[in-house]
């Protein structure tokens, strides 16, 4: 009966793997029946007078068989794996929750591919956003929504950082276990990988053992700790690291670059690798106080002067005649780009990486405003203003910047700086972001919407209250003009995720359908109203969404706040 | 009792969770539109009655919005919309608003007029309805008892007829050796199972198609065959001798072979926990399949419902609440097959997994079970502490926590997104397993962990 106690296996039903071959009574039956019982006689002893050979070998299968699966054991248990490491953060608020489940629900896209949105708001927009509001929280994400949540950062990179952090210690566990979720194992926020930043000597293990993605992140990691032990690490293995990894390195110094890298950075100034001298060179010109800088601002200096004889009130400009060995060395690349002069390429690159505070003294203690509004000889205008204005945006100078984008109400075109919306985009980003706000704000209510879409998208979200209004009364005034709302849908998808939620009861008014002017595009009424629906089903639900993860859900439960149990979660420890 | 921790009792019920509406939807479409509405957007004038029902007018593209009412109790469902899934996507959105947004769909007492004339029909038919009567498929039976036991002598003929045949099938099978079944393909097979459907033998016919699909399917297949083509013997041979079995296993017998099965015993009333709830399609035909758990009576059950292709089967259960209700079992021995009969009261969550052990224990009730019916499958079990754990060579098992003890899980579970809620759930620690136990391994349907309070549904 020995053969009938086997081990579950659903590869190996009878178990044949075992070490010790005998040819059991199952065993003959099987050979018999793979060969046929023409050609192999079944053992004899199934044989029964008055049956043929086939049917006794099935009866005799069949009582083996169920015997066989009546007297399964379990398998021998394989090596479990390490448990997932605890995670501490606080517990999602039930809602909150369900309010996941909902979003990661939706992920695959909208339905229809491309068609009319209606009036429903895309759920998979506010992924990004519910998830980076819980991790300000601090909670802790339900185990099982954890495959959904990796499947969708999978297909996203946008979503990635969020949505690993969000996913913590035990959704890197999981990503371990499954091919498909490897990519949460190189992310740059494989935090709970890395070791304690303090902890000098796994530190210095995994950094010199590490995989590259992981030594970039625990170089973060440290620096974002202690600046002087990065670099000190960097050191450690600079002159061995591959040209392609070096700049790598460097380009991590970018956060919380400070003075106290220019010795480092002076250094690698003399690197083998071209593309990392001209980072190195870039880096130091982003520090106004370092030797580069102060280099450079002596050669711009040279090139760009008041004009003395036309009563001092011109800026005059004479470019470069070569490009030296020296100036070479602090990163100006020689050779321009095909269609451009060398001497006004050279020049760019000097007032590009010249300390923005050499100006005004240069010439004649003009503030910004003023030397931005001389007249430049020449036709340099545009050469220098640009170079102003990429110097203004590597050195984070917000006055600057706002002279150089000029008045919001003026014509682009006739704007002194650039007329380039990805330019002016990025001289905003150096504003605060009040600022920021009410010159977008300004520039909607001169220019309407059209061009505002790169520049909405630098500003701080929520919107600020005049940003809001602007971006409404420019929707609304569209809408009077009788265009088809989806000329505006970049702009109206913005608003659905940026608009302060608090907007929505006075876009209300807006949702009603209204008399169609008469020069109306055909039925574009209709569609203004639902896509105004939408956008105040998006706020009304980026609000709860948001109070779901404050937790206040549970005051408006029909138990109300005096019920224990809710009284309990209420009271729930926030977290850290 | 509403300021106690425990669930209320009383007729308000609980909000269904997500999960639990989704498990409604007929289809990945009519889940993804659902989802759409099932923000405040869309709504107006919804609510929710204290006996379970919910109302809201959804307003679609066209001018007037349409009138959604779904009685949670059912849970049965009416809309005006010309949808032709059901449930549709306005009931789908509604109940997913109602389980989510308690302001957007407050409870009131009113009832509007164009819900109310509705409910008031169902709550009617409702008391009207005699005990045991819901879901037998008897109302339309014949008069005429003796044609009708003509037609299932007729029946019973032509399944002898096709069951001899196969069983010369067999026999010729194992006459010129399981090795040339790899060499003769499928379409040998598909043939014979046409010729078992023409006897109106489907369960013959299905287990056919399955033998079918053994040749060439991986190491040990000769076994695996010699194995299925046993039990399909002892199948015919248990028809063809049926008048010498002893009743309960004649039915069984019965059932195999893909005869209809009354269901006849007494109703059993209890409070079931609903476990799971999972939809296969072959094309044409939608099966559900619920799994229950008496929490008083300690019986499995297994509700059975179809749809056609496209439409969701009429009945659905919320995965994860304990329904007090009467079923009617099927007969048979070892069957687990029941219809759902009538509801008491408002439906509650779950209150925990059904009383489970070791994985040992768990193959040892499928032994046991096989005694009643030997060509059982599987049998549903709960697995009480147990990690999941890779094993080597790809696939994966649940492990005792404590012991070296383990089961593997089956080809199909691995193929499953479940696997990998349960790997999350677990986290390298115990979690409590209900799934069905089998010689194929161990197929999960729902785990409780640590912190969670309802089921979690891994189908």
């Amino acid at each position: 009966m020995t053969d009938t106690t086997r081990t579950i296996d659903p590869v190996d039903p009878a178990g044949s793997t075992g070490t010790t071959r005998v040819a059991t009574p199952w065993e003959g039956l099987v050979t018999s029946a793979l060969l046929g019982t023409e050609r192999r006689t079944p053992p004899a002893e199934i044989l029964a007078p008055g049956k043929e050979a086939p049917a006794a070998l099935l009866d005799a299968a069949a009582l083996h068989t169920v015997r066989r699966r009546a007297g399964l054991l379990p398998a021998r248990a394989a090596a479990r794996p390490e448990p997932a490491a605890h995670d501490g953060r606080a517990r999602l608020p039930e809602a909150a929750g369900r309010r996941l489940r909902q979003l990661l629900a939706d992920r695959s896209g909208p339905s229809g591919g491309g068609g009319r949105r209606g009036a429903a708001p895309d759920l998979t927009e506010l992924l990004p956003q519910w998830l980076a509001a819980a991790n300000e929280h601090g909670y802790r994400v339900p185990a099982a929504v954890l495959p959904a949540l990796l499947d969708a950062a999978r297909a996203r990179t946008d979503l990635r950082p969020q949505a690993l952090t969000f996913a913590g210690p035990r959704g890197l566990w999981l990503a371990r276990l499954n091919p498909e979720w490897k990519f949460a194992l190189r992310g740059a926020s494989g935090g709970a990988l890395l070791p304690d930043p303090r902890d000098g000597e796994a530190v210095r293990l995994l950094w010199e053992e590490g995989l590259f993605a992981e030594r970039v992140a625990l170089l973060a990691a440290v620096r974002a700790q202690d600046a002087e032990a990065s670099r000190a690490l960097l050191a450690s293995t600079w002159s061995t690291e591959r040209a392609e990894d070096r700049l790598m390195f460097l380009d991590s110094l970018r956060t919380g670059l400070s003075g106290a890298d220019e010795p480092f950075l002076d250094r690698a100034l003399s690197d083998r690798s071209r593309n990392v001298r001209h980072t190195a060179a870039e880096l130091l010109s982003a520090l106004p106080g370092s030797a580069l800088a102060g280099r450079m601002a002596a050669r711009a200096a040279t090139c760009v002067s008041m004009d003395r004889t036309g009563g001092g009130q011109v800026i005059t400009v004479e470019a470069p005649h070569e490009c030296d060995a020296d100036m070479q060395r602090d990163g100006v690349v020689p050779a321009p780009p095909a269609g451009r002069g060398e001497r006004s390429w050279w020049l760019g690159q000097l007032v590009e990486a010249a300390p923005l505070d050499t100006w005004p003294a240069r010439l004649g203690g003009r503030t910004p405003e003023e030397i931005v509004a001389l007249p430049v000889l020449d036709d340099w205008a545009d050469e220098l203003h640009a170079a102003w204005c990429r110097a203004a945006v590597r050195q984070r100078d917000a006055r600057w910047s706002l002279v150089l984008l000029g008045s919001p109400a003026a014509s682009p075109a006739a704007g002194p700086g650039t007329s380039s919306l990805a330019e002016r985009a990025k001289l905003l980003a150096t504003l605060p972001p009040a600022e920021r706000a009410s010159w977008v704000a300004s520039f909607i209510a001169a220019h309407g919407l059209s061009e505002a879409f790169q520049l909405l998208g630098v500003c701080a979200v929520p919107w600020a209250e005049p940003l809001g209004r602007a971006v409404v009364d420019a929707l609304d005034i569209a809408r009077d003009a009788g265009s088809y709302p989806w000329s505006f849908s970049g702009v109206m998808g913005l608003a659905e995720r940026c608009l302060d939620p608090a907007e929505a009861s006075r876009l209300e008014l807006l949702t009603a359908a209204q008399d169609e002017p008469e020069d109306a595009s055909p039925g574009a009424g209709g569609y203004w109203s639902e896509a105004f629906r939408r956008l105040v089903s998006t706020l009304r639900l980026r609000a709860s969404m948001l109070a779901e993860l404050d937790g206040l859900d549970g005051l408006n439960s029909p138990n109300g706040p005096d019920d224990p149990g809710r009284l309990a979660e209420l009271t729930e420890p926030a977290a850290p | 009792m509403g300021r106690s921790n425990v669930v209320d009792m009383n007729q308000t019920g609980v909000r269904w969770t997500t999960e639990q509406v989704l498990a409604l939807a007929p289809d990945e479409a009519s889940r993804k539109a659902g989802n759409k509405l099932g923000t405040a957007g869309p709504w107006s004038e919804a609510g929710s009655g204290s006996a379970g029902a919910v109302w809201g007018l959804c307003k679609g593209s066209g001018g007037k919005p349409y009138q959604t009412i779904v009685d949670t109790t059912g849970p049965a469902y009416k809309c005006s919309c010309p949808s032709r899934k059901f449930p549709c996507k306005h009931a789908l959105g509604l109940l997913l608003l109602w389980s989510a947004d308690e302001r957007s769909v407050p409870e009131t007492a009113e009832e509007p007029g164009w819900a109310g004339e509705w409910l008031e029909g169902r709550r009617k038919r409702g008391e009207e309805r005699p005990a045991g009567e819901a879901g037998a498929a008897g109302s339309g039976k014949p008069a005429d008892p003796e044609a009708a036991r003509r037609r299932a002598e007729r029946r019973a003929a032509r399944i002898s007829a096709g069951a001899t045949e196969l069983e010369q099938r067999l026999t010729d099978l194992l006459h010129g050796g399981l090795a040339s079944a790899e060499q003769s393909g499928y379409g040998l097979w598909e043939e014979t199972a046409a010729r078992m459907v023409d006897a109106q033998a489907p369960g013959l016919a299905g287990r056919v198609r399955e033998l079918g699909a053994i040749p060439g399917s991986g190491a040990g297949w000769p076994v695996r065959l010699l194995e299925e083509s046993a039990l399909l013997h002892l199948l015919t041979t248990a028809w063809l001798g049926r008048d010498r079995l002893p009743e309960p296993l004649a039915t069984t017998v019965r059932t195999r072979i893909g005869l209809p099965s009354p269901a006849g015993g007494p109703p059993v009333r209890d409070h079931w926990l609903v476990l799971a709830q999972d939809d296969s399609s072959d094309g044409k035909l939608v099966t559900r399949r619920i799994r229950l758990y008496g929490r008083d009576s300690g019986r499995s059950a297994l509700l059975l419902a179809f749809g056609a292709a496209g439409r969701s089967p009429q009945l659905g259960l919320p995965v994860g609440l304990m329904i007090e209700a009467e079923i009617t079992p099927h007969g048979g021995a070892g069957q687990l097959r029941a219809d759902w009969g009538r509801q008491f009261g408002a439906p509650a969550p779950v209150p925990g997994p059904p009383p489970g052990g070791s994985t040992t224990a768990a193959i040892e009730a499928y032994g046991a079970a096989l005694r009643a019916d030997p060509w059982l499958d599987a049998w549903p079990v709960t697995l009480t502490d147990v990690i999941p754990v890779p094993a080597p060579g790809g696939g994966w098992q649940l492990a005792d926590a404590d012991g070296e003890s383990a089961l593997p899980l089956t080809d199909s579970a691995l193929s499953r997104p479940g696997l990998w809620k349960l790997a999350a759930l677990s986290g390298g620690g115990p979690v409590t397993v209900f799934g069905e136990c089998g010689h194929r391994g161990f197929h999960p349907l729902a785990a409780w962990a640590e912190e969670i309070p309802g089921p979690v549904p891994l189908t």
